[in-house]
């Protein structure tokens, strides 16, 4: 990171991931999902390609109301189905709900999501299924139905 | 000459960029309650946060520097959702509705009726 | 450029401190805060960028880490009241019977 490849700075950077890995290991935190083995990297890259583009327009809209003279006052709490197998999916849908202007995961249950939105068009049932049906696509079909 | 059109790009970036932050603080200000105000937040965590890292990114190039601001990038992409989604948690335990709903899911559910108002 | 860029995150910082001192409650301030915590992130990176040190990256990079971090520690410690959790009070929480699934996988 910083340029530097002396020995000794790379020497300190091993053992201080060592250090981490072992600590980690102690810990006994990895033993719930595995997450990479869950997920397929090219399509969850062209996912975030289609995610950018969606996180554009809304935030625009989210813009024009914010400048717009009159204070939105229809917000409003809907339930959100999730179809994904694994936790690092649903993360991943919570994630692109929540960096989505206009709607924000309020609480997350064991099937489905308690999302907020700002008005009536972020709201859009549609377009979250969209959103549900990708992400649940990006799963790594072999395994999810499996043993995970 | 290509330098030229990087340092178009950049330019628009930054400008856009600021635009969403001016526009997100300004929603943090007027927007009525604490569930809209988060909206407000999202805009600057994504769109005025990744245009300007986006902008620095094509000053710098593809070097050493580019790759800090990926990595910038990818936590900032990762953390600010995660927070904004902690705090609404927080807020949505502690009893808290949005003012003027229109519709509900938890209405049936909700702890403090009182605090719907 | 950069000189507008350092113009714009600064007004929208100071927006965001007066939504800090404002706040009507609790979670708006948590909320500004942390936003006021992006902010400086991206003021850090385009001032290192204004005067040629692109080292100041570095400290952006840290800075993001520890206001994710204190912004969850805030939130924790007005939910619980604490911070950390000891012994007792783990065999406390074990004791309640919905929350007995989530202690079980702590341990």
């Amino acid at each position: 990171m910083s340029g530097i490849y002396k020995p000794l700075i790379i020497g300190l950077g091993v053992v201080s991931v060592v250090l981490c890995i072992w600590i980690v290991h102690k810990l006994r935190i990895l033993e719930a999902q595995p997450v990479f083995g869950s997920i397929e990297p090219f399509s969850l890259i062209a996912y975030l390609f289609w995610l950018t583009k969606e996180i554009g327009k809304a935030d625009w809209a989210v813009t024009k109301v914010i400048l717009s003279p009159d204070i939105p006052d229809d917000q409003r709490l809907i339930a959100v189905p999730t179809r994904q197998k694994t936790d690092f999916g649903r993360m991943i849908f919570a994630n692109s709900i929540t960096i989505t202007p206009g709607t924000i995961t309020v609480e997350t249950e064991e099937d489905r999501f308690i999302v907020h939105a700002l008005n009536k068009a972020a709201a859009d049932q549609e377009s979250l299924g969209d959103m549900n049906d990708r992400v649940a696509a990006t799963e790594w079909k072999a395994r999810a139905g499996g043993e995970l | 000459m290509q330098s030229f059109v990087v340092d178009i790009l950049s330019w628009a970036c930054m400008l856009s960029g600021g635009f969403f932050l001016l526009v997100g603080a300004l929603g943090t200000i007027r927007l009525p309650d604490f569930w809209s105000r988060l909206h407000a937040v999202s805009i600057i965590d994504s769109a005025g946060a990744g245009l300007i890292l986006l902008g620095l990114m094509l000053q710098a190039g593809l070097t050493l520097i580019m790759v800090k601001l990926v990595i910038i990038v990818i936590f900032l992409m990762i953390t600010g959702p995660t927070a904004s989604h902690a705090v609404a948690n927080a807020a949505f335990v502690s009893g808290s509705r949005p003012r003027n709903m229109v519709e509900d899911v938890t209405e049936e559910t909700s702890v403090s009726p009182e605090a719907k108002a | 450029m950069f000189v507008f860029a350092t113009v714009t995150i600064c007004i929208a910082m100071a927006v965001v401190l007066i939504r800090l001192f404002v706040g009507p409650t609790l979670y708006d301030r948590v909320l500004a805060l942390n936003t006021f915590g992006t902010c400086t992130v991206l003021f850090i990176g385009v001032v290192g960028f204004l005067f040629e040190r692109p080292d100041f990256l570095d400290i952006a990079l840290l800075y993001a880490l520890i206001n994710f971090v204190g912004t969850i520690a805030v939130l924790k410690f007005f939910r619980y009241r604490r911070l950390g959790d000891s012994r007792e009070e783990r065999e406390m929480i074990m004791e309640t019977p919905q929350t007995k699934q989530t202690a079980g996988d702590l341990r």
